[in-house]
């Protein structure tokens, strides 16, 4: 054991807090980008994590969009996979019991296209075992209803959250989508409604267009950007967002290395999720939290909440 | 495990644009027709894996041969790769072909499509089988490991586009004319999406099982993200979605949709 280490009172301290859940650290990963945990269960040990997040579930199964559903662009990743899912049913039978399994609490991330829908898979969701908080995606841009069309109006994105927050007793994340002109009224609006977290951000829309072909690239024409392109994007809107509410927030986008995971924590990031880092190294979230680690090590910071919200701006606006 | 980072043995020019690549991993035995999700440099363009098939495996170097076109930002930096290099790759990935013994094979090849069935040959040599081996290309420039392949011990049918070799026309054309009177028992395929479908076609008429290996843009490689799902048939006759990185890229070819009606 290494010097002023041990196991009560880990040194140093990576626990954060988020929504009544006790993460043993800051990093999880983005939904859709780690499956239901299994797929990457040979590269990552699932305990190792701060918390696991499944992709969108919807009540029915869901095909998906037509192929082509992923295209890289610079730093980036363009995605259309339509919330491709087994349905909730599915989803509980044969995802759950592995879910179970690990340590880390168990975030289920859903999607309706009504609001009843959400209400829905709530209630079922809350009386499985397992299930630590349910994350409400409200952003999705590769979906025709629902999705980001809630995420998108402070009004429609509170029914939404307040439907979800009366149907369970879980915590509920609202997730947000980059895709307005004013975040930070969506993120005040499900705050208001009743979440008790916010995550943000879902993924920018945007298309690939193939010149030669003079088509688009993706086989649904849009999609949703996502990776170091965007980081820039999502630093700003966790910044204005973690002054503007009191849940906490859970910040993403474009998060690579540790050092990207300490700007978003700089901006007010509680915790951080990590997605397309997910497709490009299966490793990359224990990467991050071995950088952390590193970083608070070497200047001897004991607990990494000291670094939450912690940006110095030398010129106020 | 199979994350790795693999150490460039040699990296040479063997036809216009076409290179080949020794890499000394330490992996598990790969089948024909799986992949290797290669990371083309360190930084974030170009930012994902890059999929390719396994050409060949040596156990005994504990090397794995890959052949591959520059077509992009990523196969332009393997190129760039000389010995010593080291490349992060993961696999063996994928479900690769399925092999009989003793049975009477076809093996269609078009274009690049050539690399994962090279080594297809050399195991279903190995297996007792019998192989006669289509191989379409553009032009004679583009022939590739003849030698080698008749070493094995395989019937060389080529076909160029041009005519500057062999059949002048399609491999499909060729495969064709030849499946009047020859019978097979398999017919394995890899290249351009319209030749498979052709092969496809020809296998559905002649009543013969045939595997098609699929390429599709692709993000994890492991499963879990559903960017490189492709529609199939299910037993009941309905669509749905799988991946080329997990449930595929070997297919068989009445599964596939060749054309989404729905597009
Ligand atoms: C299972 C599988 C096995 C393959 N095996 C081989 C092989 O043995 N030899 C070989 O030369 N090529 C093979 N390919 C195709 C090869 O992956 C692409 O040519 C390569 O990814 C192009 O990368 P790039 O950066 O040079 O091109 P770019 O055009 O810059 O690539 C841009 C993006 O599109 C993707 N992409 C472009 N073309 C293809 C394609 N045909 N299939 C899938 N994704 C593509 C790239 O992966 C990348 O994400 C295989 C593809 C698959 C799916
Ligand atoms: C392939 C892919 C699939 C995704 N699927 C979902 C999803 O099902 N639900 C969701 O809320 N977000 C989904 N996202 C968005 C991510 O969770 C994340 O918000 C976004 O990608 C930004 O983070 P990143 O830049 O680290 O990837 C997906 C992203 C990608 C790249």
């Amino acid at each position: 054991m290494e010097k002023g280490e041990d196991k009560a009172h880990p040194y140093p301290n990576l626990t954060v807090e988020l929504a009544g859940l006790k993460l043993q650290n800051p990093v999880m990963p983005a939904s859709g980008t780690f499956g239901f945990g299994e797929e990457y269960s040979r590269y990552v040990d699932l305990n190792a994590l701060g918390a696991l997040v499944t992709k969108s579930i919807t009540l029915e199964p869901r095909l998906g969009n037509l192929p082509p559903r992923v295209v890289e662009t610079p730093a980036g990743l363009l995605n259309s996979i339509g919330l491709q899912n087994p349905g909730l049913e599915v989803f509980i039978r044969e995802k759950m019991p592995f879910l179970r399994r690990f340590k880390p609490p168990v975030i289920v991330n859903i999607a309706g296209s009504t609001v009843e829908e959400y209400a829905e898979l709530a209630r079922r969701l809350e009386k499985v075992p397992g299930v630590a908080a349910l994350e409400v995606n409200i952003s999705c841009p590769n979906v025709k209803e629902g999705g980001m069309a809630f995420g998108s109006d402070p009004q429609q994105a509170a029914r939404v959250i307040k439907a979800v927050r009366q149907a369970t007793s879980l915590p509920v994340i609202a997730k947000l989508t980059p895709n307005v002109t004013d975040i930070v009224a969506v993120a005040q609006a499900v705050e208001e409604a009743g979440a008790d977290a916010v995550s943000l951000i879902n993924t920018l829309t945007g298309m690939a267009v193939d010149w030669e072909k003079r088509r688009p690239v993706l086989g649904n024409i849009v999609g949703g950007l996502s990776g170091p392109a965007i980081k820039p994007v999502a630093l700003y809107a966790v910044w204005r967002v973690a002054r503007a509410v009191r849940v906490p927030v859970i910040g993403m986008g474009g998060i690579m290395s540790a050092r990207d995971a300490l700007e978003f924590l700089l901006v007010g990031a509680r915790a951080v999720a990590v997605g397309t880092a997910n497709l490009v190294s299966p490793r990359s979230m224990l990467e991050i939290i071995h950088g952390l680690k590193e970083y608070l090590r070497e200047h001897n910071i004991d607990d990494i909440n000291e670094i939450i919200g912690g940006l110095e701006v030398p010129f106020p606006l | 495990m199979s994350l790795w980072i693999g150490e460039v043995v040699a990296n040479f020019l063997v036809a216009p644009d076409i290179y080949r690549m020794r890499l000394r991993v330490d992996i598990e035995e790969p089948g024909p027709g799986q992949f290797v999700h290669l990371r083309c440099g360190l930084r974030y363009d170009p930012l994902l894996r890059r999929p390719l098939s396994i050409h060949d495996f040596d156990m005994d170097k504990g090397e794995i041969e890959l052949l591959y076109r520059v077509v992009g930002k990523g196969t332009a930096w393997l190129a760039a790769r000389v010995p010593g290099d080291k490349v992060s790759g993961l696999g063996p990935l994928g479900r690769g072909f399925i092999l009989p013994s003793g049975k009477t094979l076809a093996l269609v090849a078009g274009g690049i499509g050539f690399a994962p069935l090279f080594f297809l040959a050399r195991k279903a040599l190995a297996l007792g089988n019998r192989v006669i081996f289509y191989l379409g290309v553009r032009s004679r420039e583009h022939l590739l490991r003849q030698k080698d392949l008749a070493e094995f011990g395989v019937q060389l049918e080529i076909a160029t586009e041009d005519g500057s070799a062999g059949f002048p026309g399609l491999v499909t054309d060729l495969l064709a004319a030849h499946l009047r009177n020859l019978r097979f028992d398999g017919i394995f395929a890899c290249g351009p999406k319209n030749m498979l479908a052709a092969v496809a076609g020809l296998a559905a008429t002649y009543s013969i099982p045939a595997q098609v290996s699929l390429e599709e843009h692709m993000a994890c490689g492991l499963g879990a993200c559903r960017g490189c799902a492709v529609p199939v048939y299910r037993e009941d006759g309905n669509v749905t979605y799988e991946n080329v990185c997990s449930e595929g890229p070997v297919f068989p070819a009445h599964r596939v949709v060749w054309k989404p009606s729905w597009r």
